[in-house]
């Protein structure tokens, strides 16, 4: 609604001539008496009472861009914003609320009903250009989110430094459950189904959850109040990976009664290139579905949704190393072993995920200012990952695991002046199951996981320009676990000693054991929003937070192909505690505008993996990592500004630095995110059919901060053993990327407005190696692709 | 599921459902099948090469051996005695996973998928080298070695270790790689085992 009425008054006030000073006035219309008092209007930087007869004038606003917000309880809000260049006289229409589910769940403005950490978001404009990408590749565009990658397909978001189990994903109000320990495991989702993402920095989000130390990324679906209906598909073609893919949707929205979103993407794609060779076997294809269906009475509202993501994704052949030596030769010369034509056909090793989704919510009004809500949802994951084996094996996945997970939430919210409270409680079980049938010892035990958590946030409004809020939660966390253990590991872990309560049952060389654990966590966060009048906004926040040791944390014992490393989890891990404290500073000027975020983040019992030696096997020798704690600190700062130019020109930066280090041994963390710097000019003219130019340059430094765990193994040259260094520490070099992006809008057919768009990343085809990817040993980045875009909007 | 959601006109009706679902689906996940640990055929445990003189002496047997796979305890490494001077033996490899019950034979499967393996035999010290066998069987379907099969012959005194490496899908068209040379091979390494030679 907000954006059919910028258009309305672009048109209409360009026209007019130019004063300093202007009025604006009008009425609010709604269908139902409104209360005056509830009533609140912003215009610019005043806030305007309504009269009896429910009119407004403001007065003496200056000639330029300016913001009306208006709310009253119980309805929906209006946020616009108008180019005042005379006065105006114009009526707003305030019309019922339908959709309670987001008030309830997620603010219409913020996420989290903690004002005092500034939400980042992905709109829709930027989830459509990457389409045919991930939600990772998307995130990236935010200061601070950076991507852990293994491959192009596998990307997991990073924010300030953390990643993984620290980083929740919330898809439609449902904390994804994907084994997202994993740092190969992708989030199981379609970006498409997004309608706007959100990043919370942080354990703010004590809605969500508890343990999101490093933060939260929050995915809203597409949902319509508006009566009509209306159809997306979007046809994307990429020369990188000569592939491409389809996605359609469509959306029935309604106040009352009935409506109902639905959407299919499909994608296939081929073996990607790097600029000198073929990336062997990093073809991938999804498959995706999702669809709800709501309906609204006056007083609630009720929704079954569900979702499938199935994909199958190649992992580049060059990457499975036997042993070090294989890994050493693979670095030092610098091309991928196996280099063969490109193809389509995804061969081993290849991982083939399943994630459902099915959920039910009812939310209820208790009266005009408090709500109820009701959330249940199944998620079942399925992840096959299968490995170069011989003969026969190959067909047999290697790696076989059912993920399950119930949850129900019931959330709580009331609203009353200047008050907002939300509280709630959420319960769940889960289920994971290896299968044994792979002939492999699974990585990840069968487990039965219950989890209870309960929370209170509030929020209060000292006035217009000053806010406060705190909340706090608990969790409750308990993981009953079945796993074998070789005699010869759970004794050289000293388990024997420790542990001996766990062994079940003596199978020969194995013992049985069935380790339990249980954790009572407190979380909480608390901080204020002050804004001037003169444009200047400062938010302040501390949070805390605790997270457990995940599966791969304490049971992992076993080599990791990709790294040449055996990685020993460990049964005595404890929890992390994190404490957090970030600031943002913002300020607005007429044509400029920036965000300036430093943050300090002290985690204690920080979970990591450490080098302690070596282990022989019949493979050869392989260097031992294991699963320690320490006590970590990180601090950095993340950047934002926008630059309007001109009308038709803006400019906008990205920066964000991040340093971890490792308190007790003084040494840096791995896996640090490097300075990167990212500019973009845009030129963009509404009369060109929309014409939007889009040049991006993405700088990436090289990470000078980091542990040094190289180590050396003997190479046989010339009938003599010689001593070789293998260097899996050293980061990559800086490297500089430039991507073009263009569309334009056409309104080719009787109410279907097409969009065809141009891109193309890494422009000059730059030769380079990222650090946070895993296959970086391996291969290089991909070279040049471009991209068509067709969309049309029916 | 979707068109039942519309009759819950009650809010309590609605709930006392949703927690029925959760019990019941949550009952329902208790698959756990926990019974037999995890049956690893694939895994190779014991590398035993014996190299037998053509003067019908005794033969001499390395054997390497690791029954905990990838667990924490070290192989076992033994050579059954010294080679001796200026004689010629003729070796062959065999591969074994001891953890099955009965004991897998594994070199038949390597036989069979032989354009996919090879073995590299490495010296260093004064040995002199290991050359592949020239039997027929010791090739694969595309004349290319596989190399089971190897011939030692020894002159002088000479000390110094083999190194026996199992590869996994090598380019056996790489540059002397079918002359034994493991340089240019690539591939997966499957089993690499190095054993203390002594000529006297």
């Amino acid at each position: 609604m907000s954006k059919k009425i910028l258009v309305f008054f672009c048109f209409v006030v360009c026209t007019n001539a130019l004063y300093s000073q202007h009025t604006i006035s009008g009425k609010i219309i709604s269908k139902e008496p409104i209360s005056a008092s509830d009533t609140h209007i912003h215009i610019g930087n005043k806030v305007i009472n309504i009269t009896v007869d429910d009119s407004f004038t403001a007065k003496n606003l200056p000639s330029r861009k300016t913001n009306i917000f208006i709310s009253q309880l119980g309805f929906q809000s209006i946020d616009t914003i108008i180019n005042l260049k005379s006065d105006l006289v114009i009526n707003f229409e305030l019309k019922r609320l339908a959709n309670k589910l987001a008030e309830v769940v997620i603010h219409h403005t913020a996420n989290s009903p903690a004002k005092s950490t500034i939400d980042q978001q992905i709109q829709l404009h930027t989830i459509e250009q990457f389409s045919n990408q991930s939600l990772g590749d998307a995130l990236k565009n935010l200061a601070g989110v950076s991507t852990l990658k293994s491959g192009n397909a596998v990307v997991k978001p990073i924010i300030n430094g953390l990643y993984g189990s620290r980083v929740p994903i919330i898809n439609n109000n449902v904390r994804l459950e994907d084994q997202q320990w994993g740092t190969e495991h992708a989030p199981n989702f379609d970006i498409n189904a997004a309608q706007k993402i959100t990043v919370i920095k942080g354990a703010s989000g004590l809605q969500y959850s508890g343990d999101a130390i490093g933060g939260l990324v929050i995915i809203e679906p597409t949902n319509s109040l508006k009566d009509t209906l209306f159809g997306k598909t979007i046809l994307n073609l990429d020369s990188n990976g000569k592939g491409g893919s389809l996605s359609t949707s469509m959306h029935k929205g309604n106040d009352n009664g009935l409506r109902w979103n639905a959407l299919a993407t499909y994608k296939y794609m081929g073996d990607k290139q790097a600029p000198n060779y073929v990336l062997s076997n990093t073809g991938n294809r999804e498959i995706n579905f999702s669809g709800d269906l709501t309906y609204s009475g006056k007083k609630y509202e009720a929704t079954a949704f569900y979702s499938y993501y199935k994909s199958v994704i190649g992992i580049l052949s060059a990457s499975h190393t036997g042993n070090v030596n294989d890994l050493c030769q693979s670095i030092n010369n610098k091309v991928p072993s196996i280099i063969t034509d490109f193809t389509y056909s995804i061969n081993n090793p290849k991982q083939d995920v399943t994630h459902h989704i099915a959920k039910f919510n009812f939310n209820y009004e208790l009266d005009e200012t408090a709500h109820l809500s009701f959330q249940y949802s199944y998620q079942y994951n399925k992840r096959l990952e299968f490995d170069v084996r011989r003969s026969d094996y190959n067909d047999m996945a290697a790696l076989d695991l059912d993920l399950k997970t119930n949850t129900l939430n019931i959330d709580f919210r009331k609203e009353e002046h200047d008050w907002k409270i939300k509280s709630g409680i959420t319960t769940s079980a889960q289920n994971n199951y290896a299968d044994p049938a792979t002939g492999i010892r699974p990585l990840i035990p069968n487990y039965n996981r219950i989890d209870f958590g309960m929370y209170g946030i509030a929020n209060y409004n000292f006035s217009n320009s000053f806010s406060i809020d705190g909340g706090v939660r608990y969790d409750y966390s308990k993981i009953d676990a079945t796993k074998y253990y070789q005699k010869s590991r759970w004794d050289e872990r000293g388990y024997d000693a420790t542990f001996p309560q766990f062994a079940v049952e003596d199978f020969g060389t194995q013992w049985l054991t069935k380790p339990t654990f249980s954790f009572h966590n407190v979380s909480a966060s608390t901080g204020f929003h002050k804004r001037l009048d003169n444009g200047w906004h400062f938010y302040s926040n501390i949070s805390f937070a605790s997270r457990n040791p995940n599966p791969s944390e304490f049971f992992s014992d076993g080599l990791h192909h990709a790294t040449g490393v055996i990685e020993l989890g460990d049964l005595n891990l404890d929890k992390e505690q994190s404490t957090k404290m970030a600031v943002t500073i913002k300020k607005v000027f007429d044509e400029f505008s920036f965000e300036f975020n430093p943050y300090y983040h002290s985690i204690k019992d920080y979970i990591f993996l450490k080098p302690v030696g070596f282990e022989t096997t019949i493979r050869g020798a392989f260097p031992v990592w294991e699963y320690q704690q320490t006590d970590a600190r990180l601090f950095g700062v993340d950047v934002q500004t926008q630059w309007n130019i001109s009308t038709n020109w803006q400019h906008s930066l990205a920066l964000a630095y991040v340093n971890g280090k490792d308190k007790n041994q003084d040494a840096p963390l791995i896996d640090m995110p490097p300075l990167n710097i990212n500019n973009k000019i845009k030129f963009h003219k509404s009369a060109w059919h929309d014409l939007l130019l889009e040049l991006k340059s993405e700088l990436v430094l090289k990470q000078n901060q980091y542990p040094d765990n190289n180590f050396y193994t003997n190479i046989i040259v010339d009938n003599e053993f010689e001593s070789v260094l293998v260097d899996i520490s050293t980061p990559p070099p800086a490297y500089q990327l430039l991507h073009f992006y263009s569309e334009m809008k056409f309104n080719t057919f009787k109410n279907t407005a097409t969009t065809v768009a141009f891109s193309v990343q890494n422009i000059l085809n730059t030769s380079y190696r990222d650090y946070l990817n895993r296959q970086r040993f391996f291969a290089d980045e991909i070279g040049r692709s471009f991209q068509i875009q067709l969309k049309f909007n029916y | 599921m979707k068109t039942t959601i519309l009759k819950f006109q009650n809010p309590l009706k609605f709930c006392a459902v949703a927690l029925f679902a959760t019990l019941t689906f949550s009952s329902c996940s208790n698959d756990d099948d926990v019974s037999t640990p995890v049956n690893e055929e694939e895994l190779i445990t014991t590398v035993t090469a014996i190299y037998t003189p053509t003067d019908g002496s005794t033969a001499i047997t390395l054997l390497y051996k690791d029954l905990d796979g990838e667990g924490a305890n070290a192989p076992v490494i033994t050579v059954s005695s010294a080679f001796a001077k200026n004689k010629t033996y003729n070796g062959t490899v065999t591969f074994k996973n001891e953890l099955a019950s009965p004991t897998e034979d594994i070199t038949p499967e390597i036989v069979e998928e032989g354009v996919d393996h090879q073995l590299f035999y490495q010296i260093t010290g004064s040995l002199n080298a290991f050359m592949y066998g020239s039997a027929a069987s010791n090739f694969d379907s595309n004349g290319n070695p596989v190399g089971l099969q190897t011939v030692f012959t020894t002159s002088d005194a000479a000390a110094g270790t083999l190194t026996i490496t199992l590869r996994h899908q090598p380019i056996k068209t790489g540059v002397n790689v079918a002359n034994g040379d493991i340089t240019n091979a690539a591939g997966s390494t499957d089993a690499e085992v190095s054993f203390p030679i002594i000529v006297e």
